[in-house]
């Protein structure tokens, strides 16, 4: 379903499915480039309210970190999506299906980076 | 101006469309993403089966959508244009994946999972749009910083 949405999104509006740069681009305000990124996320939210409600409410989202953590990650994820120029939908779906070798690379080191941060945070801390 | 309302209509749909999977898929849980970002531990593959999924249908699908002249409720593609591998988009990701490690969201698991209304998400959210807004502000004032240099160059005093 997400290969579908993203392929979608280029067939009719030749736009890259990418999260961090739909929601960074609406702190950023350019007229006639707001509605369908504010669309696009209204949709997002319909979508994960509609799987909700379908199943009676029992979605797990378990946020295991420390709030410490969660707001230090936060920052680090926007922050480093905008550096970055893109996130997981952005370079590691959208930019890999086109064969981009920076969303490649990008991909990489994100992948990469968490795994390791992961190994630190649960089995040497 | 019926094509600036379908383009919003086909963001709306496409956004649900994108939703729906990530709930389905179990990418909207923290735990279970650190599960598969976990390669030492207990590790969960599933979600490499959702990513290599989406890629096995978007990889097929960009190659046809973009032989096309235009897509179809726009003129023209929207399409990076920057090729070189510079230090920001390096870093920016590395930056990036440490917030992922440390917490199990990416950006639109997490945005998706506001609507379950739990104070660890509003709270990620929120530091992430601060995240965001730091960077917008920063990237604003160096580009200001170096217009401003370069305006009192010529003029040395």
């Amino acid at each position: 379903m997400i290969g579908f949405a993203v392929a979608l999104m280029m067939l009719l509006n030749g736009r890259i499915a990418g999260i961090s740069s739909i929601v960074g681009g609406l702190l950023t305000p350019k007229s006639g480039d707001m509605a369908w990124r504010v669309a696009f996320v209204v949709g997002l939210l319909l979508g994960a309210l509609a799987f909700i409600l379908a199943v009676g409410g029992q979605t797990p989202v378990d946020v295991l970190a420390s709030p410490l953590a969660i707001l230090m990650g936060g920052l680090l994820v926007g922050f480093g999506t905008r550096m970055g120029s893109g996130c997981t939908s952005g370079h590691g779906l959208c930019g890999t299906a086109r064969f981009s070798r920076r969303s490649i690379v990008a991909t990489a080191v994100f992948f990469g980076v968490a795994m390791v941060t992961v190994f630190l945070a649960r089995h040497v801390f | 101006m019926a094509s600036g309302v379908l383009r919003t209509l086909a963001a709306l749909g496409c956004g649900l469309v994108f939703g729906l999977g990530l709930a389905i898929s179990g990418m909207m849980n923290p735990a279970k993403v650190i599960g598969f970002l976990d390669v030492a531990g207990d590790w969960d593959p599933t979600l490499a089966l959702v990513m290599g999924g989406a890629l096995l249908v978007a990889i097929p699908a960009y190659r046809v959508i973009l032989k096309r002249r235009r897509p179809i409720l726009s003129g023209g593609f929207s399409l990076p244009a920057e090729e070189k591998l510079e230090a920001p988009l390096i870093w920016g990701s590395a930056l990036f994946g440490m917030g992922w490690g440390l917490v199990g969201f990416c950006p639109g698991p997490a945005v998706a999972a506001i609507v379950t209304v739990l104070p660890a998400v509003l709270g990620f959210v929120a530091a992430m749009i601060a995240g965001m807004a730091l960077h917008a502000w920063f990237s604003g004032e160096l580009t200001r910083r170096k217009r401003s240099s370069g305006d009192t160059a010529p003029n040395p005093r």
